[in-house]
C-alpha cells in the first residue's frame, strides 16, 4: 500500500521503466493501482534501434508484474517521510 | 517489545533504512544503494543506486567462462520485489 501512495504523488511526472525483457520505456506516468500496474502516456522507447515495434505506440498500460524497475524523478521523492511511513508500516504489520 | 530489537527477518531492512544496501537480483544484477522505502513484497525504494549487471559467455565444459561487468548508476529508483533474491545491511567496520 505504502509504494502504491507514492506511485500515486508521482502522477502526471516524468518515469522510465524498465521491464524484464530489458525493454525501457519513458513517458508520463498518468495511472497506478494496487498490482503497481501503469499507464504511461506520451511514451519513448529508449534503445528504438532494437525495438522498432514499439516506434508507433504512444501510451502504453505495463502490467505491474513485468516491471524490473522504474527509475523515479528524485526531486519529487520526500526520502524522509518515505523511511517514517515505512517503519509505521512495518510496525503495523507486526501488530496484525 | 522493544521496536528497535529484531523479531523477524523484516526487522533486519527495517534497521538498514537510510543505510546503503546490497540487494542481489535475478538475472546476475546486484545493486548498492541507499534504502528508503521497502514493503512485504520486498519492492524497495532507493536512492545513489549503482547497478552491476554480470554478463557471463562462454558455457562449454572445459573452458573457462569469461564475466563481463557492466556498471551503471541511477539516481532514484523502485524496484519490484520478485527479482529481489536478498537484501544485506551495511557492513559495519
Amino acid at each position: 500500500m505504502l509504494i502504491f501512495s507514492v506511485f500515486k504523488t508521482l502522477t502526471d511526472q516524468q518515469v522510465t521503466v524498465e521491464l524484464k525483457n530489458d525493454l525501457s520505456i519513458t513517458g508520463v506516468l498518468k495511472s497506478v493501482d494496487q498490482f503497481l500496474n501503469i499507464r504511461l502516456d506520451n511514451i519513448k522507447v529508449l534503445d528504438e534501434a532494437r525495438h522498432p515495434h514499439m516506434m508507433a505506440v504512444k501510451n502504453c498500460f505495463i502490467r505491474g508484474s513485468v516491471v524490473r524497475y522504474v527509475q523515479l524523478p528524485s526531486e519529487h521523492v520526500d526520502t524522509q517521510l518515505l523511511e517514517d511511513a515505512t517503519r509505521r508500516e512495518s510496525l503495523a504489520a507486526v501488530k496484525r | 517489545m522493544e521496536p528497535s530489537s529484531i523479531q523477524e527477518p523484516f526487522d533486519l531492512i527495517r534497521l538498514s533504512l537510510s543505510e546503503r544496501v546490497f540487494v542481489k537480483l535475478r538475472g546476475d544484477r546486484e545493486l548498492t544503494g541507499i534504502l528508503h522505502a521497502y514493503d512485504g513484497h520486498m519492492n524497495l525504494i532507493m536512492s545513489d543506486v549503482e547497478e552491476t549487471i554480470m554478463l557471463v559467455e562462454g558455457d562449454q565444459p572445459g573452458v573457462a567462462p569469461t564475466v563481463n561487468v557492466a556498471k551503471r548508476k541511477l539516481d532514484m529508483l523502485f524496484v519490484r520485489g520478485d527479482g529481489v533474491i536478498l537484501v544485506s545491511p551495511p557492513s559495519r567496520t
